[in-house]
């Protein structure tokens, strides 16, 4: 599609170009699901071709020396903001039309630095005004791609869903934000404005969806017995709930407290659909045994609360409470700063909770990819997998572990090497253009005539 | 009260024979180096204008008895300019603020009445609630049926040597039809050429609601889910409109949509890109709603030739070209992404013509020929060929909105809408001699004196 800015970029960062085959020697291999090892990694295709400690390398293969170095599975953020230009369509509060794969923005600097951090693949979702939120994008981070090239195909659709203050708060007078100074037509009070109001409006939301689905059903039934009907109006907010009630769509869920979690899951059992994931969910670790009963996810933070009231009453033991509950937790970074260091993230789990390494290294690998319904292709290092790959310098646990290459199917999109030694060519290139920017403002200039 | 009426009346008949007198209707410019931009320059041409049409363009042409004879001696003849998006005539929709560049923005007197869009939403007062309430929709509004002779700007956009522009409303996320006008006329019907040409849209810029009361939508996803929903409306309105049609007898009425009215008579839709993320998403766009797309902006064009090719996409370009922001901290410079940008953004014209991308360019409301020359200057240090450039600014634009047949060549049959010039166009020491807009001989009045720096220009 944008084969010019592609060759420009190629021409730019020519390590952009995929070798045949990479192999990377010499490293301490965390394999996730296979256990850790001395050995090599074999890339080939976009894949991982082979993988042990007594690998025979391919003739022409590209070597990358990992000697003293940890070679593990890229990280997946199974919540991120970034690299999307709309957050909220927050005059609705059942927003499921809106779909994030519809405003990528392939070139916020935010997935370049996540990349620098060892990230891969994350889920960009909306923010948490609404109820309905609308459709998530699963997207890695090919820094140089298009939109398109971005978005992981054959992932599965997620639809984000909310719960609590971020959702009520545009229909309390109450909790509205009122900005001293800054005089704002206020908008009137949307529904709803309290947690049972939140309630009504899944309820509500998914009944229509019934109806709506129901309609389609037998419009396709006349079509079927040889009539020939109009067919219903497609309703693009309707039809991602039917896609939900289908299990064409996984659902997604900001929720904090402990009853809106049980009201999200028993609005689930009774319209038929899992939660593959709770989002944020601080108070998980108080009814774990009913979100692992329910076979819901659950994506947390480590140890950040206490920034609103429903994120107040938290533990930095929720991830390993739950783990132990057998709930299927992951960590995220809802930040573009946090995302960077995800790695740190997991690493405070050991500390709070006692998990051993590769348990603490799950929650932002293998884990995140069962949330997103991506495990059997990313999140682990094991032959046939997608060839995303991360080198660090040290262990990956340690705070002083940096990140010294990225690949993601295979093709290098991060160095640090690299990206050290660019920074001159780009600084010099920059003030060029400044400069002759400049001459041509000054030349550009109206005539100055001098006061008399 | 009457004498007062038939004195009136009489002056103006007086007025209107004294004009009769004055404007012949046949003119001959003869032995002008004649640019038809359809054809090869002729070095030493005449062109014969009659009843506000080109009758003859050649090298020999009977000049008859009673034409007006133009000495063409050292003067070049172009056809008028097209200004490819813009809304002189329409004053309501003109930009409120001056322009930069010193262009005089905002000259135009007010129009009594609220806007269409105004009106709209004062008549609506729940804010949008989805896509079922057309949401900053006034797609009935025909920019034909809103041309005001009286906009000051035509005169400013004539003397620069434009005749022709495309006018479209501009308010809201499907803002309105456009129509091709010529700048000249005393009533508004005298100036449409052709209507509708287009539908503006926009994604949102200016009408957001943004969770301030605006209503559905506030986002730019929301936007996009509404375009994408009210092109499913069409296609399920046409359906039920045609079932009724044939069989009224027995099924409910169909609600009358005006927005859908609108929509459907659009024979082109016009959408928003500047960035290449922008031209990507909205290719994207065009091609899910399966619409006629002009793309407008254009600023990254250079990057997304090949993909606007393969799309068979054209692009209005917006001829000025962007500058970094005068009153921007020195010491915050911007990022070498936003300075490649504003560097290789002149450099679009010569790119896409290259990759044979048909493309026009609009003016952005600059009608002064300073800063007109400025752009072309970029545009041309870029790479753009002199042909290329006139051609963008005529048969193009011409061509993009389905009117060749009338407009944008020197061409026997074809309206006389002409510039005459002292040299090549758009070269800093030309100047336009004369402008002809439906035959009718116009000539610019001297360009104001630039107010220096520090000078109040108002």
């Amino acid at each position: 599609m944008r084969s010019i800015a592609i060759a420009l970029l190629a021409a730019a960062l020519p390590a952009l170009a995929a070798p045949p085959v990479t192999a990377i020697v010499g490293g301490t291999v965390i394999t996730i699901t296979k256990g850790t090892f001395k050995g090599t990694v074999i890339l080939k295709d976009g894949k991982i071709a082979e993988i042990g400690e007594n690998v025979s390398i391919p003739a022409g293969a590209e070597k990358v020396d990992a000697t003293g170095m940890y070679v593990m599975p890229g990280i997946i953020d199974p919540h991120s903001h970034i690299a999307a230009e709309a957050t909220n369509e927050g005059s609705i509060s059942v927003a499921s039309m809106v779909d994030i794969n519809d405003v990528i923005n392939p070139e916020d600097i935010a997935i370049y630095r996540a990349l620098a951090g060892g990230v891969t693949t994350i889920v960009t979702l909306h923010g948490s005004a609404d109820t309905i939120g609308g459709q998530c994008a699963t997207i890695k981070m090919r820094w140089g791609k298009d939109a398109e090239g971005l978005k992981v195909q054959g992932a599965p659709p997620i639809l984000k869903f909310a719960l609590g203050e971020n959702v009520k708060r545009a229909g309390s007078s109450q909790q509205r934000i009122n900005i001293p100074g800054l005089s704002m037509p206020q908008a009137p009070l949307r529904y709803p404005g309290t947690r049972m109001g939140v309630e009504d409006v899944l309820r509500q939301s998914f009944l229509k969806a019934k109806a709506y689905q129901a309609e389609w059903k037998e419009y396709n039934d006349q079509v079927k017995a040889g009539q020939h009907p109009i067919p219903p109006r497609r309703d693009l907010q309707l039809e991602p709930l039917v896609a939900v009630l289908e299990g064409r769509m996984l659902v997604h869920t900001h929720a904090y407290r402990q009853d809106e979690i049980l009201m999200f899951l028993k609005v689930g059992d009774e319209f038929g659909f899992r939660t593959a994931c709770l989002i944020h969910c601080l108070e998980g670790y108080k009814v774990a045994k009913e979100i692992a009963a329910h076979k819901a996810g659950v994506t947390t933070f480590s140890d950040w609360w206490d920034y609103k009231i429903e994120a107040r009453d938290a533990i930095p033991y929720n991830a390993a409470i739950m783990l132990k509950k057998g709930v299927d937790v992951s960590l995220h970074s809802d930040d573009a700063q946090l995302m960077r260091h995800l790695n740190q993230e997991a690493a405070k789990i050991i500390r709070y909770g006692g998990i051993s390494e590769n348990e603490a290294l799950s929650l932002i690998t293998i884990a995140p990819a069962r949330q997103i319904g991506l495990d059997k292709r990313i999140g682990s290092l094991e032959v046939g997998k997608d060839a995303d790959v991360v080198i660090y310098d040290k262990h990956p646990l340690s705070n002083y572990a940096k990140v010294q290459k990225v690949f993601i199917d295979g093709i290098k999109y991060f160095d640090r090497d690299t990206d050290i030694s660019g920074r001159a060519a780009k600084e010099a290139r920059k003030k060029a253009l400044i400069q002759k920017e400049q001459e041509m403002m000054r030349r550009a200039a109206p005539p100055t005539r001098r006061p008399a | 009260m009457k004498k007062i009426t038939l004195t009136l009346l009489l002056l103006f008949i007086a007025g209107a024979a004294a004009m009769l007198a004055e404007a012949p209707s046949i003119y001959a410019i003869r032995n002008a180096r004649v640019v038809t931009v359809s054809g090869a320059v002729i070095e030493r041409g005449t062109v014969l204008i009659r009843d506000g049409l080109i009758q003859e363009v050649g090298t020999n042409v009977n000049i008859p008895a009673d034409a007006a004879i133009i000495e063409g001696q050292g003067l070049t003849v172009y056809p008028g300019l097209i200004d490819a998006l813009s809304t002189l005539g329409l004053p309501e929709f003109a930009p409120a603020a001056p322009a930069a560049n010193g262009a005089p923005g905002g000259a135009v007197r007010t129009t009594p009445g609220a806007p269409a869009q105004q009106q709209q939403q004062a008549a609506q007062t729940r804010p949008a609630q989805g896509p079922e309430d057309r949401p900053q929709t006034t797609s009935w509004l025909n920019a034909a049926d809103i041309v005001n002779p009286a906009d000051r700007r035509i005169e400013t956009a004539r003397n620069v040597g434009f005749t022709t522009a495309v006018s479209f409303p501009n308010r809201g996320i499907i803002a309105g039809q456009g129509a091709v006008i010529d700048l000249a006329g005393e009533k508004a019907g005298d100036m449409v050429v052709a209507e509708p040409v287009g539908m503006y849209m926009t994604m949102g810029s200016g009408g957001r609601g943004g969770g301030m009361g605006g209503g559905f939508p506030s986002s730019l996803f929301g936007v996009i889910a509404y375009v994408k929903q009210v092109y499913l409306d069409v296609d399920h309105y046409k359906l039920v409109k045609a079932a009724y049609q044939q069989h009224p007898q027995g099924m409910k009425r169909p609600e009358y949509d005006r927005a859908l009215e609108g929509v459907i008579q659009a024979p082109r839709i016009l959408l928003p890109a500047n960035r290449a993320v922008e031209i990507d998403r909205m290719l994207r766009l065009s091609a899910e709603l399966k619409q006629k797309t002009v793309l407008y902006g254009g600023e990254q064009a250079y990057e997304m030739a090949a993909a606007l090719k393969q799309a068979g996409t054209p692009v209005l370009i917006n001829f000025k070209w962007p500058e970094p922001d005068r009153n921007a901290d020195p010491d915050r410079p911007d990022s070498l992404r936003i300075l490649e940008m504003r560097d290789k953004a002149p450099s679009s014209p010569a790119v896409l013509v290259k990759a044979g991308v048909p493309f026009a360019f609009y003016t952005d409301n600059t009608y002064t020929a300073r800063d007109l020359n400025r752009f072309a200057r970029r545009a041309l240090d870029s790479g753009l060929s002199q042909n290329d450039l006139v051609r963008a600014f005529t048969l193009s634009a011409a061509e993009i909105f389905g009117v060749s047949d009338r407009l944008g060549s020197v061409d026997k049959g074809k309206i006389a809408n002409l510039v005459v010039t002292d040299g090549d166009l758009f070269n800093e020491k030309t100047k336009v001699k004369y402008i002809f807009v439906d035959g009718v001989r116009f000539e610019p009045a001297p360009e104001p004196a630039q107010p220096a720096r520090g000078e109040v220009a108002q």
